[in-house]
């Protein structure tokens, strides 16, 4: 099992949207480690390789129901729980750099 | 009449309808018995006094009218926090969702309130589901009332240590890889995880939704089915809701009958791993149901031994998707908008302060497992033998008609014995992962005690015929009934 650096685990939480210090970093590399190590056990499962993989249990194919126009929540109870808001919408920290 | 906590929710029922105490009444009793001992056992993330007692007069006034019926109006009832409740707090036991109240209700809050049950309040949980203890939840664990110094199984720790500690007469738990069925086997309690698709996922909040499935918990079999019945059934808000009837789940528990039933122990779910005291139960409990008149036999499933490994995959993979939607924008926490930083900035520092160390290592272990050059060996091996494991069900069935195993390989363990390791925490799943792959129903009824502590017997049924489970647990529970915690710590 190759080791997990706490490079590749700076990429995965960069990824994951996570800001983690270097000794977070640190603990979920070697804890990965150890859950990689084993988890890997499922490759022993030899007679896997002409199975269908299951994404659910239970094959539903096409669930539709009528187009029907229904209310839906009240804007002001949606807003309400968000972090900001202003103006009928969610406020949302700065998305691009500033103009030069 | 005697302590409106100590009745089942069957006699509660009785008692409303009868109008010898009325639904406030009730209530409050289970109110003031939470004021008394929750302090201890830390069941409750949220108690909802106003809501409650709003809600018991509703239920008094309709039983009047007659605009309420039903098997369980009046009874209170004890739910998992996470599922959504409109206007009361819903934290799924994280930071990052603290302080927030969801504008609606989920499908099953719904169905609980419109047939006339008292929600008490929201239960302890670990966070995002993601645990065996509840000592991953945000607000500090919750004490399992057969012994405070130890753990009251989880994710749903919360709900099954409200009904061991009589609490609450019923509770609702989610069960993602066993969350209903551990926590009911480490507290004596019974807990049922429905087939997938019986009971609608609207508004549960997601942590792995090709597994997540919410259900009854009760202190007897029959009151789990009464509340099975409430919950369960069609829901077009949930596209994976299947839309067929419910099992007969009510009048299986009434049969509790097994004659001439075939009951298959399964090979790969006792031996290595398992506490010799778990087992002994265990094997009593075959020989009683030998006795009641089930043929036992003994059946292999292979692949159950690669469960554990194909969940810990599956499972991660879908949460680091699903928890994306926590993105300080919509819901909960932001973390340092301080006018400079940028959306992702910000939304880097509240995932990493809102989520707990458990969830960002399931975040990162999903993470890892989907990636390009791993998915295939990981995720996507996982999904093979996920196939293999429902083949392996679906071969056992052609033999039996239900499975039995422990539910849990060890009873309830010491708080922080496992904190630091997570497989060992991973392994207290080992029994009750394969039934949340294979989508069927499974159920845990207590079965006497090992060093003083509760057993759980698992009984396995196949895809919508849950009605299985109650006919076994109802008869053992006849049998044999579950132990009553002692409580000690009460007096002491």
């Amino acid at each position: 099992m190759s080791e997990i650096t706490r490079e590749e685990v700076a990429h995965l939480a960069r990824l994951s949207r996570l800001a983690l210090d270097d000794a977070e970093l640190d603990g979920l590399a070697s804890q990965l480690d150890v859950i990689l190590g084993a988890v890997a056990k499922i490759g022993e499962v030899s007679d896997a390789a002409d199975v269908p993989p299951t994404t659910h249990a239970v094959p539903l194919e096409n669930v539709q129901r009528p187009d029907v126009v229904r209310p839906s929540l009240p804007r002001e109870a949606v807003l309400a729980g968000a972090p900001d808001a202003e103006g009928g919408r969610f406020r949302v920290p700065r998305i691009l750099d500033e103009e030069a | 009449m005697g302590d409106l906590t100590r009745m089942t929710a069957v006699e509660l029922a009785a008692v409303v309808a009868d109008r010898q105490a009325s639904a406030v009444e009730v209530s409050q009793a289970h109110l003031d018995r939470i004021a008394a001992v929750d302090d201890r056992v830390h069941a409750f993330l949220h108690v909802d006094v106003e809501g409650a007692l709003a809600q018991a007069r509703r239920v008094d006034d309709g039983l009047a009218d007659g605009t309420v019926t039903g098997p369980l109006a009046g009874v209170p009832l004890a739910l998992k926090d996470v599922l959504c409740t409109e206007g009361v707090p819903t934290t799924v036991g994280s930071r990052i969702l603290e302080g927030w109240r969801p504008p609606y209700d989920a499908t099953v809050t719904r169905r609980l309130k419109d047939a006339g049950l008292v929600l008490l309040g929201k239960t302890n949980m670990d966070e995002f589901a993601m645990g065996s203890s509840t000592e991953h939840s945000a607000y500090g664990p919750t004490h399992n009332p057969w012994d405070l110094d130890r753990i009251p199984g989880g994710s749903g720790g919360g709900s099954a240590a409200a009904l061991a500690a009589f609490e609450a007469p019923l509770a609702i738990g989610t069960d993602t890889g066993g969350s209903i069925r551990q926590p009911a086997a480490v507290t004596g309690t019974v807990g049922v995880k429905p087939t997938y698709g019986g009971v609608s996922r609207y508004g549960l909040v997601a942590f792995s939704s090709s597994l997540d499935q919410a259900g009854p918990c009760a202190r007897t079999v029959l009151d789990a089915a009464l509340l099975h019945e409430v919950i369960a059934g069609h829901d077009p808000l949930d596209s994976t809701s299947i839309p067929s009837t419910v099992p007969p789940v009510v009048e299986a528990a009434r049969q509790a009958d097994v004659t001439g039933l075939r009951v298959g122990v399964v090979r790969e779910l006792t031996g290595e791993g398992y506490q010799p005291g778990v087992e002994a139960r265990f094997r009593e409990a075959v020989e009683v149901l030998e006795e009641l008149g089930a043929e036992v036999v003994e059946v292999s499933c292979p692949h159950f031994d690669y469960a554990l490994p194909a969940y810990y995959l599956i499972a991660p993979s879908e949460a680091s998707s699903n928890l994306a939607r926590f993105d300080a924008v919509r819901y909960g926490l932001r973390v340092g908008d301080d006018g400079e930083r940028s959306l992702e900035e910000v939304m880097q520092l509240t995932r990493a302060q809102g989520f707990g160390a458990e969830v960002k290592r399931r975040i990162v272990l999903g993470t890892y497992a989907l990636s390009s050059g791993y998915y295939d060996a990981y995720y996507g091996q996982a999904q093979k033998v996920r196939t293999l494991i429902s083949r392996d069900f679906a071969a056992a069935f052609e033999r039996v008609d239900v499975l039995v195993a422990p539910t849990s390989p060890t009873v309830a363990f010491r708080l922080g014995e496992k904190l630091d390791d997570p497989l060992a925490m991973y392994r207290q799943d080992i029994a009750s992962i394969p039934s949340n792959l294979y989508g069927g129903p499974a159920m845990s009824v207590p079965c006497g005690l090992s060093e003083g502590l509760p057993v759980g017997l698992q009984v396995m049924a196949p895809t919508m015929r849950d009605d299985l489970l109650y006919r076994v647990g109802a008869a053992f529970e006849a049998a044999r009934p579950a132990p009553v915690p002692p409580l000690a710590w009460e007096t002491s």
